[in-house]
């Protein structure tokens, strides 16, 4: 069976969900066989083996935590020509798109980003993208060279499927442009203890109608009751109630969980760009009148100061 | 020295607008009105502040689109910018992220460059990956998606918050530089500046002026095919209550039954 690179997304050797998904879709179109690069390269192993890579491929340079991108790029580059794979896989980051960009020209091929499925078709993979403020639902291939696809978080189930997953050594030549942009300096994102909002199942955000920043404690008491992540109009950023790594929309951050639960949020296009493939939608608003309430499965026109508080507390009491 | 920035800016079609497609599969751009894409806006903001924290600088606008694209680049030159370059070619119609990369890439050596600037994204494709391609093509450091930027004695300096660290970048010009909406709010053109915008210089180039071939780009140069696009069914109506007292607990007895709880 053909084999497919997937690019691992992975902080210190442990695996970020959106990888293991790739796994499960990598499956469908071929033999998965990993690329892990940087500080814990190898780690990473045991996790990929798991959910179905038969081969690992690491390296673990310092050039990749060093210099931004390109390193990446020359070691993925390296995996295409050992591995000659029927595609290539890396997770929709920002960082991921810049490198299967950077790869796909390299090779002369063709690339996908933000697909939100993946399928096996007679002239190579088939991606389904969402496009247009997620008006429309696109099936797009690359129809030259090596196909080069991200893949949006949540696009597919985390799925076990015990495979060899021998680690191997990656030979990488560094290009003389790998060490281009130094990275100076790195601080890692405060942990809240919350999921990451891209891989959160449950997302819980608040808007405008939250009226300020000490009132988001209401938003994260009830994202916290459903172990949910917290998000954030571009309104309620911009106003300074909320940092900017959590908002969601067009200039934010994409999420499609499997509940969304918009509290305060009028909806307005860019909002909802950001969050129109959230399978089952909620909102909470005051204005019946809000374009929210046109996506929503279940809403509620009320004051959300009443409303959340008795949802945290009903959940609370149902949970047990 | 004079420091040489090129913005690479988009026109594209008007996101509250009803956006559609042709029947070639490609954006209907007839149907929607177009406007400087907003994500490019802080691009031509950084790039006028670093222009006015150099001793002697250079800020041209590059777009690469149909006859109205000239509105994008209107725009930015009201904002500031000192000259414009359009690129437009009838085979243009159709260009991936590849080919854009490539013309633009061609189109900005032409020109002539220390520094290209250019917005995270675009507002319609939403791939934010031709910053990269491009200084892939030139073969130069990129130094992207930057919430803080600042350029001085030949070397660029930025911050990149990612999604689980924040990075400080360094690299030496020439550079491929792109910002995000985190950058600064960019600048309302003054009606000096419109008045202004009306006489400066605006290039317009075509494919052969940047000896790029027709079947690199357009359709017929795309590195990947859409083989179809369906309207999102719109969703069903779904259950709005008034809260009577009892809306969370309604609420959450949704949740349930959908065994979220």
């Amino acid at each position: 069976m053909a084999e497919v690179l997937v690019y691992v997304d992975h902080v210190d050797g442990a695996v970020r969900k959106p990888t293991l998904e790739l796994l499960t879709l990598a499956r469908r179109v071929g033999e998965p066989v990993a690329v892990a690069l940087g500080n814990g390269a190898g780690d990473t192993a045991a996790a990929l083996a798991e959910h179905g890579a038969a081969r690992v491929l690491t390296d673990d340079a310092a050039e990749y935590g060093d210099y931004l991108v390109v390193p990446k790029v020359d070691a993925l580059q390296a995996a295409v020509a050992a591995v000659s794979p029927a595609a290539v896989l890396v997770p929709s980051s920002t960082e991921g798109k810049e490198i299967a960009a950077r790869l796909a020209l390299r090779l002369g091929s063709g690339v996908i980003t933000d697909a939100v499925d993946l399928e096996a078709g007679e002239a190579g993979p088939v991606a389904t993208q969402s496009v247009f403020a997620a008006s429309y639902t696109t099936k797009s291939r690359v129809s030259k060279g090596t196909p080069v696809i991200t893949v949006k978080p949540n696009s597919a189930a985390v799925e076990a499927a015990p495979a060899a997953g021998s680690v191997e050594a990656l030979s990488v030549t560094f290009s003389d442009g790998a060490t281009g942009t130094k990275v100076t300096s790195r601080t890692a994102r405060e942990s809240t203890g919350r999921p990451e909002l891209t891989e959160a199942a449950i997302v819980v955000s608040g808007g405008r109608g939250v009226n300020g920043a000490e009132n988001f404690s209401l938003i994260e008491n009830l994202a916290d009751s459903l172990g949910a992540a917290v998000g954030a109009s571009r309104a309620a950023v911009d106003a300074g109630w909320y940092p900017h790594s959590n908002q969601v929309g067009q200039t934010g951050k994409s999420v499609s969980p499997q509940l969304y639960i918009a509290n305060g949020i009028s909806g307005a296009i860019q909002h909802r760009a950001g969050m129109q493939t959230s399978k089952t939608i909620v909102a909470v608003n005051k204005d019946a009148e809000a374009p929210i309430f046109d996506l929503v499965d279940y809403g509620v026109v009320g004051d959300l100061f009443e409303v959340v508080p008795q949802l945290t507390e009903e959940i609370k009491a149902r949970k047990g | 020295m004079s420091l040489r920035i090129v913005v690479t800016v988009k026109y594209v079609p008007d996101a509250t607008g009803d956006r559609h497609f042709a029947e070639d599969l490609t954006v209907d751009r007839d149907d929607v009105d177009g406007l400087l894409s907003e994500l490019d806006e802080y691009a031509v903001e950084q790039a006028l502040q670093i222009a006015e924290n150099a001793d002697d600088a250079e800020v041209t606008v590059l777009t690469v689109g149909p006859e109205d694209a000239k509105d994008a680049l209107r725009k930015a030159l009201s904002m500031g910018a000192d000259k414009g370059i359009h690129v437009e070619d009838d085979d243009l119609h159709g260009t991936d992220a590849i080919g854009t990369s490539l013309v633009l890439a061609k189109a900005v050596e032409k020109a002539g460059y220390d520094l290209v600037v250019s917005g995270m994204a675009s507002t319609d494709g939403t791939m934010g990956v031709v910053p990269a391609l491009v200084a892939e093509r030139l073969g130069v450091p990129q130094v992207t998606l930057l919430s803080e930027v600042s350029v001085e004695d030949g070397v660029v300096t930025g911050r990149r918050d990612g999604d689980t660290a924040s990075e400080q970048l360094q690299a030496s010009l020439p550079a491929v530089v792109s910002v995000t909406d985190q950058s600064g709010e960019a600048r309302y053109p003054s009606f000096k500046g419109i008045m202004a915008a009306k006489k400066k210089p605006v290039e317009s180039w075509d494919l052969s002026d940047l000896g790029i071939e027709a079947e690199e780009v357009g359709l017929e140069g795309a590195y990947t095919v859409v083989e179809s696009a369906a309207e999102r069914p719109a969703r069903t109506a779904g259950t709005i209550v008034k809260d009577e007292g009892e809306g969370g607990k309604q609420l959450a007895a949704f949740l349930a039954e959908r065994k979220f709880i």
